[in-house]
């Protein structure tokens, strides 16, 4: 008996603290997780059981009508345009920051003068309200009195309607989100191209690399590729996201050419109050979103045992 | 001959470098240097020609004026300033005691709590966003501060970021303060909390910048002028009558992107440190 109470006597002191820090946890947890529990997870949990129902904002009477609302979704027009759109946007908006943000960081990360000075201009449009310089590149880009198109005539072009022309205004805010974006790309790959050991370039010089393209592909871009893959998969999932452009500067015209899932999303939800159908879009919105992040996490990971 | 040759290329591809980087400058700067410009001249001049230099600067104040008197400017950076304030003081008072937890105790359900905000922080916050407004529509709650606020009293990145931080805090110095008879909230106010200021000063950046120019939610949840953020006051002021007066409405967007462009100057490394931790957003 005491053989056996001796060593539990000797482990109850750590016991005790265990148990005494598991309660102290668990308190100092708590908001956070009734938060998320309310916020997060039943919200969640109501997407998924709406989008299987007809139920409208304010409708006293609604019905469980199955996958209605995703069948319905195959034969919708505008549903299934909006996400041609939002394809259409990711795929100029994600490449073109991208191959800016790297280019202006191979630039910038060799430079003495001036790097600071470069580093806070390519970030500003990150920091800026959207909304306000959309205004100022709505009034630049105007096809009357905007002067880029004087200057396009000065040259000799043609006017562009950047903005009211259905088969350029969804390119045009799809460079408006780049400009935002470069900011973004340049400093996450000036961080990735800070992290490339020294020691590979004195390698490569050696080699008879020490300059242009040869050490730029045979060296720095392998080097680079893990942050290249994050950049390209977090900035996919951002420009997916795009809202802000299209309210401030077409509102989904002209014609319907610039709406997005997500900006569908806002008009079936919270213009036309159809949360069902809404709810429905939402969840494939949900399953595109998550497909990227759970691309990230598993680039992530591999970057961290990198 | 030798030497110069050996100089030459490194400076010729440097004048280079630099030349490229001033050009995409320009355009980046472009906007910005019309927005300035614009605020500071007379209405006819900002079409006759664009870039055209101000003559008298009693247009500045003109503008700034208007900008004031035509929409309830001062009330959107108010209702700005109210919310993002709140919304960090929450998420800190939220996330802190959350993190440490996940960080240092070993409880029933960490695993499981820890595996939520991960992928809480794979979900596009839209989602959640449409029940919560069915919710506070039937609540009665639209157009309130509450509204603005209460939906992002918990932040996943926070927790995640925290997390991270306070798992490098040596736990000998814990146990040392234990037995000191400090108390667990005195241990984490006292001792981790200060231990991670540059984090929590990175994520503060972070969190004032992304409520302060966001658009979707209070577009949503808000109706009338008196509870718009400065976006939303934006586009409501461009939308207005007073659209096509563009030295207001650069005025008013000059006062709209100014305070968390001072911010993001004064604290620059801290904001970049918290965009290149952004890792999982």
């Amino acid at each position: 008996m005491t053989a056996i109470t001796i060593p539990i006597a000797g482990r109850r002191r750590p016991g005790n603290a265990a148990r005494r820090s598991a309660s102290a946890g668990w308190a100092f947890a708590f908001p956070a997780a009734l938060l998320l529990a309310t916020l997060m997870v039943a919200p969640l949990l109501v997407v998924f059981g709406l989008s299987f129902t007809n139920y409208s904002l304010g409708a006293t009477d609604w019905t469980f009508t199955g996958f209605a609302n995703y069948q319905d979704m195959l034969q919708d027009d505008r549903a299934l345009k909006a996400i041609g759109h939002t394809a259409v946007y990711v795929a100029i908006a994600m490449p073109l920051s991208v191959v800016v943000g790297l280019i202006l960081a191979l630039l910038i990360q060799r430079r003495q003068k001036f790097r600071h000075a470069y580093e806070v201009i390519f970030f500003l449009p990150a920091t800026s309200t959207f909304i306000a310089m959309a205004i100022v590149w709505q009034f630049l880009l105007h096809g009357r009195i905007g002067p880029v198109n004087e200057w396009l005539v000065a040259l000799g072009l043609s006017r562009v309607d950047f903005l009211t022309d259905p088969s350029i205004a969804l390119v045009t805010l799809s460079c408006i989100s780049a400009w935002q974006l470069i900011g973004q790309t340049t400093v996450l790959f000036l961080a990735g191209l800070a992290s490339i050991p020294q020691d590979i370039y004195d390698a490569a010089e050696l080699d008879g690399m020490d300059y242009g393209w040869d050490r730029f592909l045979r060296v720095t871009f392998p080097m680079l590729a893990p942050t290249t893959l994050f950049i390209v998969v977090t900035t996919t999932i951002t420009t997916f996201q795009a809202f802000d452009s299209i309210a401030a500067l077409t509102k989904g015209g002209p014609a319907g050419s610039t709406e997005t899932l997500l900006y569908r999303i806002y008009l079936e939800a919270y213009q036309y109050t159809n949360m069902g159908y809404a709810s429905a879009l939402s969840v494939v919105f949900l399953a595109f979103i998550v497909l990227f992040s759970l691309v990230q996490i598993f680039l992530a990971d591999r970057r961290i045992h990198y | 001959m030798g030497i110069r040759a050996k100089i030459t290329p490194a400076k010729f591809s440097a004048i280079g470098a630099h030349a490229i980087l001033i050009l995409i400058a320009g355009v980046v700067l472009l906007p910005y240097l019309w927005m300035l410009l614009t605020a500071m001249r007379a209405p006819a001049e900002i079409f006759s020609s664009p870039f055209g230099l101000p003559h008298d600067l009693s247009f500045l104040f003109d503008n700034f004026r208007r900008a004031f008197q035509s929409v309830p400017m001062a009330r959107f950076l108010l209702n700005g300033a109210v919310v993002v304030t709140c919304l960090l003081v929450l998420q800190l008072a939220v996330a802190v005691p959350c993190a440490y937890a996940l960080a240092k105790f070993d409880f029933r359900g960490s695993k499981l709590m820890f595996g939520a905000v991960v992928a809480a922080l794979c979900v596009p916050i839209q989602v959640p966003m449409l029940p919560i407004y069915i919710a506070l529509a039937y609540m009665g709650a639209l157009d309130s501060y509450f509204s603005l606020i209460f939906p992002f009293a918990v932040s996943p990145f926070a927790i995640f970021l925290l997390r991270q931080q306070f798992k490098s805090f040596p736990d000998e110095i814990i146990q040392a303060a234990r037995l000191d008879g400090f108390s667990e909230i005195e241990i984490m106010a006292r001792l981790i909390v200060p231990s991670a200021k540059p984090v929590i000063a990175a994520f503060a950046i972070f969190s004032i910048t992304a409520h302060w120019n966001d658009l979707y939610w209070p577009l949503i949840v808000v109706s009338s002028e008196t509870m718009a953020t400065p976006p939303l006051g934006m586009l409501f002021f461009r939308d207005g009558d007073v659209g096509t007066d563009y030295g207001s409405l650069m005025a008013g967007a000059i006062v709209t992107v100014l305070p968390v462009m001072i911010i993001f100057l004064v604290a620059q490394r801290q904001f970049v440190r918290g965009l290149t931790m952004t890792g999982l957003r």
